[in-house]
Formats: structure tokens, sequence, C-alpha cells
């Protein structure tokens, strides 16, 4: 079974996404700030991860930055899934490491779309 | 719904796009025809068909058979036939004629423009495929409506989520509000025109490529025969034809066979000639 890390401050999006996941047969984590999801990350990287912007304590790209610098961190595939929906996140996004890009809100066929297009589905 | 405003409907479709209603399908017409129905200021779906039984009025009926016949679509829907252009198709084309020349496409069921649009954009990223060759990309569909959506390339962002690699929507979509707007040298490749296929459609010319996807499978068998023999027509006698994952041409015409290895993709059979 593919791992996946969520990672956002909203609980009830966490939620959501841990629902659509798991019926992809992922196994979830969660974290609800990019500090803690770097913490989950150096105790065993995941497969995957889906990945808020703005978020306390470390924001979305802060993370990937440290993510991508990190032993073993060139290894799962970084979903963003933000509110952010201009061209100046989405190019930063990709320069900074990310592989896709979610748009908010999403449904379950934008996230397995997503995935597939990536390889994890 | 009665059945026998079930068997009107069914026929009426059937007369007016080779649309096949079956009763597995009826889950569709509440919700594809209930819009239509408030639209034109009824009670319900079954006051419409009411309406149109007693007094036939074209322009209700044409909006029934929009409503009915308009299928859902997305850009790079099932991949795998784009990769199979990218991959096959065009190289083979480019193999045989040395490059240059003009390349066209004909994308049968355009929609509100996904598909067309998805070709252009396989195409404009592999020019050393083509190489040179101008390309003409014609989009058709039976609804005027969904053409005009297509036209002007604006997608909300649900829309460009489903299919479009990130990648892809920051090269070819400029974001315009709320909305994405493909960019001019991407639209501009692609022309539409309304066209029921079930009508002449030789004024169209002779294409290369013909995407012709899920659209066949609504049709009765007479019909599928009738519009692939059409079909081979149109096509160069190295051109290709591709056919939705779930289609094929077996037991329906000798006009064309299918290229082996390659699920969807059907070449002209040289021995074929329809019959006067």
């Amino acid at each position: 079974m593919k791992t996946c890390l969520v990672v956002d401050d909203s609980r009830v999006v966490r939620k959501v996404a841990r629902r659509i996941l798991e019926e992809m047969r992922f196994d979830i984590s969660e974290a609800a700030d990019g500090m803690e999801a770097l913490e989950r990350c150096r105790g065993g990287m995941p497969d995957a991860i889906l990945l808020d912007w703005n978020m306390p304590v470390m924001n979305g790209i802060d993370f990937l930055r440290a993510l991508r610098r990190e032993q073993g961190g060139e290894k799962p595939v970084v979903v963003f899934c933000t509110t952010e929906n201009d061209m100046d996140h989405i190019a930063e996004a990709i320069r900074s490491g990310a592989n896709e890009y979610i748009m908010k809100p999403f449904d379950s066929e934008i996230l397995e779309s997503k995935f597939a297009e990536v390889g994890l589905v | 719904m009665t059945p026998q405003d079930f068997d009107f409907l069914a026929q009426l479709l059937r007369q007016r796009s080779g649309l096949v209603l079956t009763p597995d399908k009826s889950y569709l017409i509440e919700s594809r025809l209930a819009p239509v129905a408030r639209r034109e200021g009824m009670n319900s779906v079954d006051d419409l068909i009411a309406t149109i039984r007693a007094r036939r009025d074209e322009r209700i009926v044409w909006s029934i058979v929009d409503a009915m016949t308009t299928n859902e679509t997305f850009f790079f829907r099932d991949k795998a036939p784009f990769d199979l252009l990218r991959d096959v198709v065009l190289p083979d084309l480019t193999s045989k004629r040395g490059g240059g020349g003009k390349l066209r496409v004909w994308c049968a069921a355009a929609s509100t423009g996904q598909e067309p649009y998805s070709i252009a954009m396989t195409i404009d990223q592999a020019p050393q495929i083509h190489k040179g060759a101008m390309v003409e990309i014609v989009g058709t569909d039976i609804s005027p409506r969904v053409l005009e959506k297509a036209k002007s390339g604006l997608y909300s962002q649900f829309e460009v989520q489903r299919g479009l690699p990130i990648q892809l929507l920051m090269r070819y979509f400029d974001k315009i509000d709320e909305s994405w707007r493909l960019k001019d040298s991407i639209r501009s490749t692609v022309q539409y025109r309304t066209q029921n296929l079930l009508e002449d459609f030789r004024g169209l010319g002779k294409f290369d490529v013909i995407f012709c996807r899920n659209v066949l499978i609504y049709f009765d068998g007479a019909s599928k025969t009738n519009v692939l023999e059409r079909l081979a027509q149109q096509l160069n006698d190295d051109g290709a034809l591709i056919l939705g994952a779930a289609e094929t041409v077996m037991g329906i015409t000798d006009a064309f066979r299918a290229a082996s290895g390659h699920r969807g993709l059907y070449l002209r059979n040289p021995g074929w000639r329809r019959a006067a």
C-alpha cells in the first residue's frame, strides 16, 4: 500500500482528503503545518504528499524547499493543494520542486486525475 | 415517465441524432431534461414531453436533442489515444511522407473543445514529429451550443484540473479573472463546424487522422456501419482512425482494420470499397 501524508491546517480538509485517498487505497498520515510534516518525513518518507500552502508555523512552500534538501527528500511526489490559484504561485511551486498542483476547491475526480498524472495511481 | 413517453423520446432521439436511448440510460432523462423543462417554464419533464407530443415545436425538440447528446469530456481523456497520436500515428505519417505538407485532423465529437485542444497541444509539443507540416484541426459536434464554448477557449478552474497536467496549464493557458483561457497559438489551430454525423460530411474534406471516440457507442448497428464507412471515405489512404477504448469495427464494417498492438487505432483496409 502506498503512503500519503496530508498536510493542511484545516481538520475538515484533512478529513475530506483522507476519505478520498483511502478510497484510492492510500495509507494516510496527517500533519497540521509544515514543521510537523517535516518531522514526520524525517521519520520515514511517504510516497506522496498532499500539501496546503498557507499554514501557521511553517507554510507549504518553505516545507517543500526544506523537504527537497533532506536526505531522501527527493522521493515523495508532492501535490500542492491550495486556494492560491494564480500563475505566479503555481510557477513558484513547480520551481520549488512540486510535481503537481491542485487549486481548491477539489473533489475526488480532480484528486484522482492529478494523482494519475504523476503516476501515483 | 410512462413507457409511451419513453418510446416517443427514444424514437425522436434516434431519428434526429442517431442516439440510442436504452432503458438502462433512462436515469439520464430526468437530470438532462429537467433544466430544459425549467427553461421552458414547465413544471416537469413529463410536461415537457407532453408538450412536444401535442405539438412538435422544433426549437424545443432541438433543446431536448442537445441536452441528451451532450457528453462529458475533459482534457486528455483516457490519455492513451494522445500517446498513440504522438508515438505511433504522427511518426508513421511523417516517415511515409517525409514531413512538410499539410496535416489534417478531424475530431468528430468535439463537444466543448477539450479533445481537439488536447490534440493541438499534443502536436505542438512534438514539433520534431510533424516536421513543419501545416496543422489543421477540425472539431465538429451536433450541438452548436457546445461549440460556442469550444471556440471561446475559456474553461473554469474545475475544468482545467481534470486531465490537464499543471505543466500544460502553465504553458498554454492564461488566467482571466476566475477562468482560464487557452492561448491563441493553440486556439487558432482548431476550426469548428456544426455537424450531425448521420448527415453528409463530405464537405469537410479529407483527413489524415480522425478521432471519433465514444460517439458510436450511442448509435444503433446500422448507423454505426453507415458512419464508419463514410468516415473511411474521408480518410486518406495512409490515415488513421482513433476510436474509444470500448469501441471496435469488428462485425460492423470491413472498411477498417485494427492496428495490431495499439488498442483503439484503426487503419484503412486497402481492399475495401464502398458499395455504390
